[in-house]
């Protein structure tokens, strides 16, 4: 199994109760919240963390894209890349992933991950991904082309990283004369290409089709999503006739170890709480943006909900669930084979730091789950 | 007497068509939240004119093309429909962002088009003056910042949707989204031809705006060659609603000049 530590990058000296004030910690809460002075320090912190992975033994470690946001403050995470590449050298960087559709010229992205993947030497995954709802306020894209900006910034993407410039790109929301990509990109016949997502059955079957076989990568979702997902993934590989490789199954959880449940708990409760009470406070309006989901999924939704983040979830909850792993190395371990057990899972992206889980908790969990988890699930 | 309706296609795209009254013809063209009701209003201006109320393409209950993306998509549109059913003389009144579409018809081709009614149009900008963003509010939100007097948002909250309603609100938001989202509400292209609407025009505008603020009301008074602008104290975005008697009486007065 592939072992990613991933974290997020929350803005750890946020005023929580000031900022739960607010509407949201997206969009709309005054960046006056935002010191630069603590800011610069976590930056710091969390690329120490990151980089200590490959000390831990981790394949890898991933980082992500979000926008105005104290619940993530990677808005360029190719940046966050290459400063890990420069403190690195054996693991792989996974950014999980840039936002397609945000972008009005997807060949910088093409380049970046090409630069990226020259200067690591192939160390590079590259995540595709829309965004979450919130990045359509925040961006101004219009929420009603996102899947055909996605799709299209993609073909343009992959054709850039394989044939060869200059040719002409015709689309309908990209047009340019001249695509000649320099860099090209250093693997053949380019960087892995993975599909972060809270699950959707159009996002599966695209994933899953023959040509592209990208891995999916189910990310916070309590645990009978995650079966119900990576099941789905494995059915449409079937469906189109082969048999889906551990590799192309993959899922983000938060994790927490300590030596006895209690103590994880007691230990983990305020970074998972603030991480899911706090931080991820998604109003629906901001959620889900007309256009970004089906007509079916919303109507669905109006009324029933009215975001995420907007009634308090104790950690109990978020356990119970499955959404997060917390308690012993044994129990995580067991959590995790169980979910392996169930869906042939080949890829497993915890995230060892969460919300306000300061530096030594973080550092202590990343050692403890390299030392007493990890191994069991290589073998 | 009821109003009637009828499917009216216009190339691959059928239009529901409420129709009610006689006269010289006003087409009105509803704004974002398209015609949950046949209001009031429409019964005034059906006593003295041929009114038609058409669901946008991708509203209420007309089809939702794929090919139709900007609100100049839809006003190219509606002049297909006008040659189709072979209107003359339009009074063309539009509301919010169904002004928009007016006004983008009216300067693409008006040799149809009789006069110009905008009721708190969008469509263009004035810098500096910010609108309100109801794509972030709730739906309460929504419904206290439509109106100046809380009654009538007291009585939209009220109101529970059933399956059909639920539906045709999703599609009108959808729709609403893809043609306005970004740039939000307005088209940077569309003010500097306003200067070829040369029709009479009037322009009816609730002071208590919370959506679009009145100030725009001097902005399209000012641009269009020759228009008159009403400002209604008291009064929000759906001045059709909420001073109903009064801008219905305003626009036959006006019509009734532009007829003599």
């Amino acid at each position: 199994m592939k072992i990613m530590n991933f974290t997020l990058m929350p803005y750890r000296p946020l005023d929580l109760a000031e900022a739960k004030k607010k509407r949201s910690a997206w969009v709309v809460l005054p960046n006056s919240f935002y010191d630069p002075e603590k800011g610069a320090s976590e930056y710091e912190s969390f690329i120490d963390l990151l980089a200590y992975s490959e000390e831990l033994g981790f394949d890898g470690v991933g980082v992500n894209e979000h926008h105005q946001t104290a619940y993530g403050l990677m808005p360029a995470p190719n940046l966050i890349a290459s400063a890990l590449i420069q403190r690195t050298k054996k693991v792989e960087i996974a950014i999980l992933g840039r936002a397609l559709p945000l972008v009005s010229n997807p060949l910088y992205i093409a380049e970046e991950f090409a630069m990226l993947d020259n200067l690591s030497r192939g160390r590079i995954i590259s995540g595709f991904v829309r965004g979450i709802g919130a990045e359509y306020h925040a961006s101004g894209v219009n929420p009603a082309f996102s899947h055909e900006r996605f799709h299209e910034a993609h073909d343009l993407i992959v054709k850039a990283w394989t044939h060869e410039g200059p040719f002409q790109w015709d689309g309908l929301h990209y047009n340019f004369k001249y695509v000649n990509l320099w860099p090209r990109v250093y693997q053949d016949p380019h960087p892995p290409i993975w599909i972060p997502s809270q699950g959707s059955a159009e996002t599966i079957e695209w994933a899953a089709a023959p040509e592209r076989k990208y891995p999916f990568l189910i990310t916070f979702s309590p645990q009978q999503s995650v079966i119900r997902n990576l099941n789905l993934y494995r059915e449409q590989a079937r469906q189109y006739g082969y048999e889906a490789a551990a590799g192309q199954m993959g899922w983000a959880a938060p994790v927490y170890v300590a030596e006895t449940e209690e103590k994880a708990r007691n230990e983990a409760r305020a970074g998972i709480e603030s991480l899911f009470n706090n931080y991820l406070t998604l109003p629906m309006e901001m959620l889900l943006p007309p256009g970004y989901t089906s007509k079916a999924s919303m109507k669905k939704i109006m009324g029933a909900r009215s975001g995420i983040g907007m009634e308090f979830q104790p950690l109990e909850k978020i356990m119970e669930l499955g959404t997060a792993l917390i308690g012993t190395p044994q129990q995580v371990l067991g959590q995790i084979e169980r979910i392996r057990e169930e869906t042939d899972l080949g890829i497993f992206v915890p995230m060892l730091q969460f919300g306000t889980l300061p530096d030594d908790l973080a550092k202590r969990n990343m050692e403890m789950f390299a030392a007493e988890v990890m191994p069991h699930l290589r073998g | 007497m009821q109003y009637s309706t009828e499917e009216v296609r216009v190339r691959d795209v059928g239009i529901h068509l409420r129709k009610k009254g006689k006269g010289e013809p006003v087409l009105f063209l509803h704004g974002a939240g398209g015609v949950l009701d046949w209001l009031p209003f429409f019964d005034q201006l059906a006593a003295e004119h041929a009114l038609l109320v058409p669901d946008h393409p991708g509203f209420g209950s007309s089809d939702d093309p794929q090919w139709i993306r900007s609100i100049p998509d839809v006003a190219m549109f509606y002049l297909d429909l006008i040659e189709q059913l072979d209107l003359s003389g339009i009074h063309l009144v539009g509301h919010s962002l169904g002004g928009w579409i007016a006004a983008e018809l009216a300067v693409r081709n008006s040799t149809r088009i009789k006069s110009l009614t905008l009721i708190s149009p969008a469509g263009i900008r004035i810098p500096d003056v910010p609108v309100g963003d109801n794509f972030l509010w709730t739906q309460e939100e929504h419904a206290r910042n439509l109106f100046h007097s809380q009654a009538f948002a007291e009585k939209m909250l009220a109101r529970v949707a059933n399956e059909e309603e639920l539906e045709i609100q999703v599609k009108n938001r959808y729709s609403f989204a893809k043609l306005a989202w970004q740039p939000r509400l307005f088209n940077p292209d569309l003010e500097k031809w306003l200067h070829r609407v040369r029709m009479p025009a009037r322009v009816i505008w609730g002071e208590e705006d919370r959506i679009l603020p009145a100030a725009y009301a001097d902005l399209w008074a000012e641009k269009l060659p020759q228009a008159s602008a009403m400002r209604i104290p008291e009064c929000g975005h759906l001045p059709q609603i909420e001073q109903q008697e009064r801008v219905a009486e305003d626009i036959k007065k006006f019509l009734k000049e532009v007829s003599a």
